[in-house]
């Protein structure tokens, strides 16, 4: 838990940024569990001989929904609960097995202030197995621009994702 | 809305039926069954996400004033259930996609590219509703795949308030693989 931390300001962030690495090793498990968890019962991602002999995967693979899940944990544990994210763009290269260490990375590429007040980073995170890439995100995350500003309470004209 | 690689598209090539659906909104589908806590819990479990915003009421409730959803769950909310009583056949989670694979006769398929736009937090308790909305079409291209075209689609969720939660879109190529 974050709440006594110091949350992430955008001036504690500037482009050229890393954030530290989070590697995770990936099993059946993790696999199954984030397709049910997004309610995706499509069986390339439970079932093996499925996966193996109806797709031609190597094996069951892990689902877009779930590395979406797994991209904001990533960011929101940077962020702390103040940081909202705003915009995902995903590009899917490969897949995510049973047996692979994933890491994910990233590096901010831009840190702005919108028309509203609000201020965005930009990060560009990659999910890497053995160094390759199998996906690649660009996130936009609101931060507070200072200790008593609350990026949550925008709606309507003043969010601007 | 969509940055997606369309640039060349023309749509005075398009058969009139698909030309007037641009801008159109299509599909709009009621969700079945209101935004829950115990998936939230578990969504957040599958990837061992300890932000409090989704665990501590309090943190909730100074921060977001009350519990919130991670965002991106937000198509959770609209995938049916694996199976329910009286239904006969499975519904198609992005009807427009497969329409146009019709309308143009391309039996292939691929999603190139996938955004996501958050908006208003979506809270449990919540029903959400989505639609769709085609905003582009390719003249014809012929990729490594196949030849075929490029489209855009727009899935808006909005929640009982008609406020928008969310966009997601897709760019689609559908195709014909070349004759070996």
């Amino acid at each position: 838990m974050t709440t006594e931390t110091h949350p992430l300001l955008l001036s504690d962030v500037q482009a050229g940024d890393t954030l530290p690495e989070l590697g995770y090793d990936v099993t059946a498990t993790t696999i199954v569990l984030g397709a049910l968890a997004a309610r995706d019962w499509r069986p390339m991602h439970h079932d093996h001989d499925f996966a193996v002999n109806r797709n031609g995967t190597q094996d069951i693979f892990m689902n877009t929904p779930n590395q979406a899940a797994w991209f904001e944990r990533y960011v929101t544990d940077w962020t702390g609960p103040t940081g909202r994210l705003g915009r995902m763009k995903f590009r899917m290269k490969g897949s995510v097995f049973p047996g692979d260490h994933m890491v994910l990375s990233a590096t901010v590429e831009d840190v702005t202030t919108d028309a509203a007040g609000c201020g965005w980073a930009s990060l560009l995170v990659t999910l890497a197995v053995d160094g390759d890439t199998k996906t690649d995100c660009s996130v936009r995350v609101a931060l507070p621009t200072s200790a008593d500003d609350n990026p949550w309470t925008r709606r309507g004209e003043q969010w601007l994702p | 809305m969509s940055d997606a690689a369309t640039s060349d598209a023309t749509e005075t090539d398009l058969p009139p039926e698909v030309a007037a659906t641009i801008g159109t909104v299509q599909y709009e589908t009621p969700g079945e069954f209101p935004v829950e806590q115990g998936y939230v819990y578990t969504s957040c479990s599958s990837v061992e996400n300890g932000n409090p915003l989704f665990w501590d009421p309090e943190v909730a409730e100074a921060v977001t004033g009350g519990p919130i959803a991670p965002p991106t769950m937000i198509s959770v909310w609209f995938r049916p259930h694996h199976w329910a009583p009286g239904r006969t056949e499975q519904a198609l989670p992005l009807q427009v996609h497969f329409d146009l694979k019709a309308a143009f006769d391309l039996p292939e398929a691929v999603m190139t590219d996938n955004t996501i736009v958050f908006h208003d937090p979506v809270r449990p308790g919540d029903l959400l509703h989505t639609r769709q909305i085609l905003r582009s079409v390719s003249g014809p291209k012929t990729t490594k795949l196949g030849t075929g075209r490029f489209w855009v689609i727009d899935v808006e969720y909005l929640n009982q308030r008609d406020e928008l939660v969310g966009v997601e879109t897709y760019t689609g190529f559908g195709y014909r693989r070349a004759a070996a």
